[in-house]
């Protein structure tokens, strides 16, 4: 059995849990350092990266997850998330990030609420079924390290989901849909022990 | 490619679950919020404890002010319209406001109707006592609920009173039989779909803040184990001696709250909280609860 934690700070952490428990993993709120022991995979959800990224320094676990994404553990962060796991911002927001992620991302790349969007996505690793992808005052994909493959792109060529080795990135949200296939996805990137 | 579909407007709440949503007046406290953690912020030119002391007709904020807030933040920014002040709707709207919060906390323009808010494409919250008022709200097109409270009391009472009346009435209906939830839907107004919704999945169709009296780490982690989903405040932090700090210490409550020795760390030293007003002493017709219905 393997254990997903879901960093459970602040944002959309509940949605993830019960994607993940319904592909039968056996899944762990996040919020101390001390809870992080023994962990197979992490997972970031969406909500407000900088809230997210100030929480992550007060309650000492930046470091911590910096640790684990250098050693290999599997993470998939999802909106804020994918914010949180990027090297940089193209605003250079002054804000934490885990940073193990060779992305730049472009915060609120599509314009405020009033220009969030959902559109069926061509994500061809899942299949040929497109995935309905929900995007929430989203960011994009500004730059990808060599090491960084793109898994889907919108019609006007954004990447919006990418992978990185142990690292899988969405700026849209699986957890708000039905459609398992993305978390399901990133269980087969977390190894069975 | 579609917008403003009902995923979309719900999902924007859901984002911020978990977190607290500060009252603003300047697009200085603004960048205090931000950087204390606040997940939005709402603006508005009088903290609901300054438009009680002032008294008369509390209206939408200067177009202005909102924008500049806008500007100094990157964090999603909430506005109010008057209860059935449609216009005031559009025009936040048009200026491209995150959320439009239809409060109680101003002035009702219309004392029969609220705003039909599936006719914006911007997302709506709400205030509510009870279950069949939420579900009214939601029946209209409201994205997001937060209890109503009492705000700019800095008193806990109101808001505890309608989210122990929104969670009582759902887990009762859970136990229902279809013909008694007609008539239960009957007896508090509500929709039957809707109310049929909350029988069946045990909770709302849409996320519920708690607001109206939060002044402390300690109020903030009361309504998130009584239920809510996140917190509003409003005069708690820019009506308390010290806002940056206890913005900060409410915020680390509400992530962790119900840890009882975090809380007590992030309590310490936070100066005076902002005064209290006891709602006995309220004359009736000032309370703001019992606007809109």
């Amino acid at each position: 059995m393997r254990t997903v934690g879901v960093l459970a700070l602040q944002g959309a952490f509940v949605e993830h849990i019960a994607a993940l428990r319904k592909l039968g993993a056996e899944t762990r709120e996040i919020r101390l350092p001390e809870q992080l022991e023994g962990l197979d995979a992490l997972v970031i959800p969406g909500g407000e990266s900088t809230t997210i990224g100030k929480l992550l320094v007060t309650f000492n676990l930046l470091k911590e997850l910096k640790n684990l994404a250098r050693r290999g553990v599997p993470m998939f962060g999802t909106c804020a998330g994918m914010i949180v796991l990027a090297r940089d911002t193209t605003q250079g927001y002054d804000q934490p990030l885990i940073g193990a992620m060779d992305i730049v991302v472009q915060r609120n790349g599509f314009g405020r609420q009033v220009d969030s969007f959902e559109l069926d996505l061509p994500i061809p690793k899942l299949g040929e079924a497109p995935f309905r992808a929900i995007f929430i005052r989203a960011p994009y994909i500004e730059k990808l390290g060599e090491q960084v493959e793109a898994i889907a792109q919108l019609p006007d060529g954004r990447v919006v989901c990418a992978r990185q080795e142990n690292l899988l990135v969405s700026a849209f949200h699986p957890e708000l849909t039905e459609d398992l296939r993305l978390h399901e996805y990133f269980l087969s990137m977390v190894p069975e022990h | 490619m579609e917008k403003a579909t009902w995923t979309v407007k719900t999902g924007l709440a859901a984002m911020l679950k978990g977190g607290v949503i500060m009252d603003v007046v300047t697009a200085e406290h603004a960048k205090i919020a931000e950087a204390a953690g606040a997940v939005a912020v709402m603006a508005l030119e009088r903290v609901p404890a300054d438009i009680r002391a002032a008294g008369g007709v509390a209206r939408m904020s200067d177009p202005q002010l909102i924008q500049e807030i806008m500007d100094a933040v990157s964090i999603p920014v909430m506005a109010k319209c008057r209860i059935g002040h449609f216009v005031e709707a559009q025009l936040l709207e048009a200026m491209g406001i995150d959320y439009v919060d239809e409060s109680e906390v101003l002035t009702p323009a219309d004392e029969a109707h609220h705003v039909d808010k599936h006719s914006f494409n911007i997302p709506f919250v709400c205030g509510a006592r009870d279950l069949g008022e939420a579900l009214r709200r939601i029946a209209e097109g409201a994205a997001m609920i937060r209890t109503k409270g009492e705000a700019g009391t800095g008193n806990i009472v109101e808001a505890v009173r309608h989210m122990r009346a929104m969670m009582s009435a759902i887990r009762r209906v859970q136990g229902m039989a279809r013909e008694e939830l007609m008539a239960e839907a009957k007896a508090m107004g509500a929709p039957y779909e809707l109310l049929r919704e909350v029988a069946e999945t045990g909770k709302l169709p849409v996320v519920n803040f708690a607001a109206g009296g939060v002044a402390t780490p300690a109020d903030a982690a009361l309504m998130m184990q009584l239920g809510a989903d996140g917190i509003f405040v409003g005069s708690g932090i820019f009506k308390s001696e010290n806002p940056e700090v206890r913005a900060r210490a409410i915020v680390m409550a509400t992530t962790h709250y119900d840890n009882p020795s975090i809380l007590v760390e992030v309590s310490k030293g936070l100066g005076a909280a902002m005064p209290g007003i006891e709602i006995g002493t309220i004359r009736k017709e000032e309370l703001m609860a019992s606007r809109g219905w």
